[in-house]
């Protein structure tokens, strides 16, 4: 049996993905991307392999993705994390379709024909608004962890908008939010509604809708948010975190394979 | 990580930087050897200068030299303090910087800055920042600023249009005799524009290389090669340097030399340069096996109006017909036209965000193209000189993804 593998250095997190020859996930990993891009490859790989018992000679090839694909010493190629995405989105959800991956420091809009190839792409300009950076922000001015955000905004029982553009500014806003003794809950659900107008201006939607990504993966409120404000439902694949990096381990499955690991 | 593949350079580019040299040290002369000097914008009436004696200086010039040496991102600030806005043209933005720091990319030609100014002349064809920035020149210096006021958005460029323009240029005849002392020739303004049209003759010849497949030349050597024609049209050195140029082209089609090796896809440049990055974005491609093999921008000074046995109405029809001051239809025939002359795979809009003028992607163009043309687009957010626009790691994503959709179509 031969092996193939994705890694996804996104500016968050890395994430990795092992498939066999009949496209199964055999085996995935997840850390921090820290600040040296190489090592969090190595250890993503080295904890992938050990739980699914293989060595790195049953790896066929390799395709590195996302902000630290060229720092991925051992991939056999490298594409972008548009492409990425927008393959292992087509693997779960194989006809036309606009995926929306919201990333920790961007957010992609990717459309694909019938036959998964993409047709056009978009991602947002140079600011961090609608993106996971936006909510770090905003949960660090809440004092609140990340992994609270979705909790509490599925509490959620009344609408605020927040009107900035800008990071910075939105989070000025939220602190008048909380001056006029708004509930928390209610500031996090605007935070999120926040994030999904910044994407729904983006671009528009061809066929269905599919959200990929970290930050749609631990806040499924936004699935829902995106789904109202697109006015079709969102679809969201399984693991969404690591569709990036599944997306990688299909193209390496393409390539004519050599041992590289 | 491979290494970083290297552009081809050009057997001419020694001429090259030898004509350019010596039009600096011209200018750089002028105060000493007595010449007067009228400093123009890059599509203004710089045969008529010519024609009255003037060395012509062009601002637009040395913005780009301050963009292209990446002295502009520390210039613009000091400009922004006296109350330029960061969201106007950065180009004005870091002239003026330089002027006020007095820093400037002309000392390493052996001039101690800009040469002093006897008058400025501007045309709005390109855009209203122009005025604004020569009159600034004009209160420091206390010269006067002349101008044409060109219409804007035009579609079929009318009669009515070009008698307007015309008679503005005749208009500045007067006061620019009085600050040259000296009659106008017309004989000498048929000489000039009649350089000025053989120099747009061998400059367009040039930019066509690129139809061939391969391309011989790119988008990034065109941005370099484009110099005498914008400083010296009007001037047998000009000539002399796209002959040159043109046939070393010739050249390198007849043996097959591809500017980018392995061209698998072709790609046009809708905006400015971003002078700043033309090395890693020319590397990019190159890298890519992708040829951005033509563009609005070097076009841009292609003059075909130009008749020396009607100089005025054929410098009005010349400097009107240009693309900057076109409707948004006339703008998409010409890149229609482009786009099928080139042979072309997808269209690069570059979104300047200090020069809105330069930026045809706000109102829906691409769209509108990648429909009628049936290609693919990529916009780019950055700016001509402003970097702390640009987000390299975003724009370089943005160009590899687009090559990687091209490939899977």
């Amino acid at each position: 049996m031969r092996y193939f593998c994705g890694i996804d250095i996104g500016a968050s997190a890395a994430k990795l993905v092992i498939i066999d020859q009949q496209r199964q996930v055999v085996a995935k990993a997840v850390r921090r991307s820290g600040v040296d891009y190489t090592l969090a490859a190595q250890r993503c790989l080295e904890e992938a392999l050990a739980a699914s018992a293989l060595a790195a000679t049953q790896l066929a090839a390799a395709v590195s993705t996302g902000y630290g694909r060229d720092n991925v010493p051992w991939a056999t190629e490298r594409r972008t994390e548009i492409a990425c995405h927008g393959r292992g989105a087509f693997h779960y959800f194989p006809h036309r379709m606009t995926v929306i991956d919201i990333g920790a420091q961007d957010s992609k809009v990717i459309h694909l024909d019938e036959q998964g190839r993409r047709t056009g792409f978009k991602m947002n300009r140079k600011c961090a608004a609608g993106t996971g950076a936006f909510l770090e922000e905003i949960a660090l001015r809440l004092d609140l962890r990340l992994e609270q955000l979705n909790e509490l905004a599925a509490r959620s029982t009344k609408h605020i908008a927040l009107n900035s553009f800008c990071t910075v500014f939105a989070a000025t806003e939220i602190l008048e939010r909380i001056r006029a003794g708004e509930k928390v809950e209610d500031i996090v659900r605007a935070a999120l509604h926040s994030v999904v107008k910044r994407v729904v201006e983006m671009d528009t939607l061809h066929g269905p809708l599919v959200l990929t990504g970290g930050v749609v993966a631990h806040n499924p409120v936004l699935a829902q948010l995106a789904s109202e404000a697109f006015g079709t439902p969102a679809l969201v694949p399984p693991d969404a975190q690591f569709v990036g990096a599944l997306g990688a381990a299909l193209f390496a499955a393409e390539l004519d394979g050599r041992p590289t690991c | 990580m491979s290494t970083a593949p290297e552009r081809k350079e050009f057997e001419s580019s020694k001429k090259l930087r030898s004509v350019m040299g010596q039009y600096f040290a011209q200018l750089g002369q002028a105060a000493q050897q007595g010449q007067k000097v009228a400093w123009c914008t890059s599509v203004g009436p710089a045969e008529l200068l010519r024609a009255l004696g003037f060395l012509v200086y062009f601002p637009e010039n040395h913005g780009a030299m301050l963009g292209a040496t990446r002295m502009a991102t520390e210039l613009i600030p000091l400009a922004n303090a006296r109350g330029f806005s960061p969201d106007i043209c950065s180009y004005l933005t870091s002239d003026i910087g330089s002027f006020i720091k007095g820093e400037t990319p002309l000392k390493k030609l052996g001039l101690s800055g800009p040469p002093r100014p006897d008058v400025l002349v501007f045309n709005t064809n390109q855009c209203r920042d122009v005025q604004d920035w020569f009159q600034f020149y004009s209160r420091y210096f206390e010269v006067p600023c002349l101008g044409v006021f060109t219409p804007r958005a035009i579609g079929s460029l009318s009669e009515s249009i070009i008698d307007d323009v015309a008679r503005q240029l005749e208009e500045l005849v007067e006061p620019l005799e009085k600050i040259a002392a000296m009659r106008l020739d017309p004989g000498r303004l048929s000489e000039v524009i009649e350089l000025s049209r053989q120099c747009t003759v061998l400059w367009k010849a040039v930019l066509e290389t690129a139809a061939q497949r391969p391309s011989p030349i790119t988008f990034f050597d065109g941005t370099t090669q484009m110099g005498p024609a914008v400083v010296l049209r009007g001037e047998q050195a000009a000539v002399e340097y796209y002959q040159v140029l043109l046939d070393e082209l010739r050249q390198r089609i007849a043996d097959g030399v591809a500017a980018v090796a392995g061209e698998r896809f072709r790609l046009y440049w809708e905006g400015m340069p971003i002078w700043g990055k033309l090395r890693p974005l020319a590397e990019q491609f190159i890298e890519l096996k992708t040829c951005v093999v033509a563009s609005t921008y070097c076009n841009s000074w292609v003059f075909e109006a130009l008749d020396p046995a009607d100089p005025f109405r054929s410098m009005a029809r010349a400097y009107t017909s240009i693309f900057i001051c076109r409707s948004d239809p006339e703008k998409e025939d010409y890149i229609a036209h482009m786009a099928q002359q080139f042979s072309i795979d997808g269209i690069i809009f570059h979104d300047a965000k200090t020069c809105p003028n330069n930026s045809n992607n706000r109102y829906g163009m691409p769209q509108r193209l990648r429909d009628r043309l049936g290609k693919p687009y990529l916009i780019i957010n950055g700016d001509l000189n402003d970097l702390r626009l640009y987000s390299e790691e975003q724009t370089r994503t943005n160009i590899q993804a687009f090559v990687e959709q091209l490939a899977e179509s």
